[in-house]
């Protein structure tokens, strides 16, 4: 078995790692003949904001989708608190406590928010849906995570502001207890404000103790919210590492290059 | 000297400030959730319109009546609503409705002689089945529901008529012989019941309307202001009084006739049970959740297939009820039937009532409204000797106003920031 002895020994960093959360070992994907993923080493530290950058194409969403069922890879292994699972289903991920946030969202626009915060696990009592313990609830995590600007939480989510949805979208992976949110470009379709308002949130969640994986394309973003750097380019994890080993100018060479001459490349934990 | 002018001023601010309130509160009731602010104008509109042309119209005989009238457009447009909410349609319920009524004539006329209690949820059943089958197509073979339910359309068609020639030589149709399915339309309460059943029903969703005020503020929610909920009590009750006073007055030249007759209370217990099935429990959130987004459903872990077949249940079972009234009404059932008209004429209730046609917004009471409306036109045009073209014409006028109206309010909703 030497496949299996280079996946988990290389790293050197074994099952047992109570500092990341996740921990990617040697993940490859492929399509037919096409590799959209070629051994990947990622590590998801607890409270903090990993930003997963790199070009169009370059495996991103192939990756997050490995994490979240939608795809199981073909090979490699997938630590979750130092156990290995096989989400082989977003069900299954999300039972683990990993929500992924899509851009569109998946929003009912003719239902309101906590409708919406609750859709597929409603509170009942005696068969009925307990409206007031669903809204009370509601309210105390928005004011939790510092969603001020919705007016009220009764309000249809089809006449929030893209910034508002994503924050309703967040904040119900948040309440399904999930320790780690996967976001999908979160701010791609927002204007300024809401960019900063949602930016904001993603902070809130990592003070909350709660991994969060950026998929970005805005390196203003990214220089903005994240604690670590994980750049992909085609189908490799190129570099990985806290935000302080890279600058804008680094990061974007990698992304177009695969290398940078400034940053080590590597592909696992440099630090 | 300034003081009793900055305490003017600060009045007329303070007036103001309710002023606004007041007027968002009333904008919130024209256009809100409930929706049928524009459309019970309308109605009014039309009821002064056909009064004033003809004082029979508000005569307590013809608005008995118009609401027996409207039982069947209403019926079928709760069964419609079920599946209109998911953005699906049931274009064969006319004649599916036939057919329930057909199996329990049949069943309960002289030949066959089974009692009511088994053949009229027979009746019922049968319609259930239909709808069931028309289901189970659409989902499993991700079919539109619009298709399947036209081939049905046709298909029941030909089942009603061979369900009715089955049974000898009947010229094509078979009269009811049972007194029950007779008295689900032509029955009526005794004056006292009806006072029993309104001051039921009256107290009741009174109760309900002021209980859930309460608790959301005793929760530290915010309830909508009290007077409006007391406004819509008081409103409640004045209209059960005028209904029971019209209800119990003669309304036969000849003999005495009075009472509520059954096919109201039916109604509202269908309206009932729809409507708690809608806002209370999961199936019904489910289904709204369907009809507005349905990936986002099957996302949040809604088994999407089980509960789109539950919406085709309730569809059936309220058809089945429609039937059995339909042919009460007809004293049989004829294969003359005009299955297709009446599926129309359903939808229309749906959506005059402000049910959307593209799915995710509706309740239960449009139904009721829009079927009202309907019955209006007809009974009203045909008092004031309207002939059938024009009856069709403005019907259909009405209907499109209706359409627009959906797609304006679907646009502004979408775009609105509120």
């Amino acid at each position: 078995m030497p496949e299996a002895e280079h996946t988990t020994g290389g790293s050197g960093v074994g099952v047992v790692d109570q500092e990341n959360l996740l921990i990617l070992r040697g993940i490859a994907k492929s399509f037919g003949p096409v590799q959209a993923l070629k051994r990947v080493d990622l590590d998801v530290p607890a409270a903090q904001v990993t930003a997963l950058i790199g070009d169009n194409g370059a495996g991103k969403s192939v990756l997050v989708k490995t994490i979240s069922g939608i795809y199981p890879p073909s090979a490699g292994q997938i630590f979750w608190k130092g156990r290995e699972v096989h989400p082989h289903a977003p069900r299954d991920s999300s039972e683990l406590g990993i929500a992924t946030v899509y851009q569109d969202l998946a929003l009912c626009d003719n239902l309101d928010i906590v409708q919406n915060m609750y859709l597929g696990r409603e509170e009942t009592r005696f068969a009925q849906l307990d409206e007031i313990k669903m809204e009370l609830a509601t309210k105390e995590l928005l004011k939790d995570l510092a969603v001020s600007t919705v007016k009220s939480v009764r309000q249809l989510v089809g006449s929030l502001s893209g910034g508002q949805r994503q924050a309703i979208a967040v904040a119900r992976a948040v309440m399904r207890d999930s320790e780690m949110v996967i976001m999908d470009e979160p701010t791609a379709a927002l204007g300024v404000s809401q960019t900063a308002q949602v930016l904001e949130l993603v902070r809130t969640l990592a003070s909350r103790g709660i991994a969060v994986i950026l998929i970005s394309h805005n390196l203003n973003d990214v220089f903005k919210v994240a604690d670590r750097i994980a750049v992909m380019h085609l189908g490799t994890l190129v570099s990985q590492g806290p935000i302080g080993n890279y600058d804008v100018a680094s990061a974007v060479e990698m992304i177009t290059t695969g290398a940078s001459s400034r940053v080590p490349s590597s592909t696992h934990r440099d630090d | 000297m300034s003081t009793p002018l900055e305490a003017h001023s600060a009045e007329q601010v303070g007036d103001s400030a309710v002023s606004v309130s007041l007027l968002r509160q009333i904008r919130r009731l024209w256009q809100g959730d409930s929706g049928l602010g524009p459309i019970l104008i309308g109605l009014l509109v039309l009821i002064i319109y056909f009064e004033v042309r003809t004082s029979v119209f508000l005569s307590a005989g013809n608005i008995t009546n118009l609401f027996i009238q409207a039982t069947i457009y209403i019926l079928l447009g709760m069964a419609e609503i079920w599946l209109l909410l998911m953005g699906d349609i049931d274009l064969s319920i006319g004649y599916s409705a036939g057919i329930g009524g057909a199996v329990a004539v049949i069943l309960t006329s002289t030949q066959h002689n089974w009692s009511w209690f088994t053949a009229l949820p027979l009746g019922v059943l049968a319609c259930v089945l239909i709808s069931v089958a028309w289901g189970t197509i659409v989902i499993r073979l991700r079919l539109p529901s619009f298709i399947v339910t036209l081939a049905g359309q046709i298909g029941l068609l030909g089942v009603l008529l061979y369900l009715i020639n089955s049974q000898g030589n009947t010229g094509g149709s078979l009269p009811v012989q049972e007194k029950v399915l007779y008295d689900l339309v032509n029955g009526n309460l005794s004056p006292l019941t009806t006072w029993v059943v309104i001051v039921v029903s009256v107290v009741l969703l009174g109760w309900l309307i002021l209980r859930s005020d309460q608790r959301r503020r005793s929760a530290g929610l915010e309830a909508k202001p009290m007077w409006l909920s007391f406004a819509k009590v008081i409103a409640l009750a004045v209209a059960g009084v005028l209904l029971a006073v019209i209800f119990n007055t003669n309304r036969s030249s000849f003999t005495y006739l009075n009472g509520m007759p059954f096919a109201i209370p039916i109604d509202l217990g269908v309206l009932a049970v729809g409507t708690f099935i809608l806002t209370k429990t999961r199936a019904g959130r489910y289904i709204y959740a369907i009809g507005g987004n349905v990936e986002a459903a099957r996302r949040a872990g809604i088994n999407v297939n089980r509960y789109r077949l539950l919406a085709f249940v309730f569809s059936g079972f309220t058809t089945g009820i429609a039937g059995l009234l339909y042919v009460s009404r007809l004293n049989g059932i004829s294969t003359g039937i005009e299955g297709g008209t009446y599926v129309l004429y359903a939808v229309a209730a749906g959506v005059i009532g402000g049910t959307s046609l593209f799915g995710g917004r509706g309740k239960m009471m449009h139904a009721v409204v829009g079927g009202l409306v309907i019955a209006t036109i007809y009974n009203g045009m045909a008092l004031i000797n309207v002939s059938a073209s024009g009856l069709y014409m403005v019907t259909a006028l009405v209907l499109l106003a209706a359409v627009v109206m959906d797609a304006i309010t679907r646009r502004s909703n979408a775009s609105s920031t509120n």
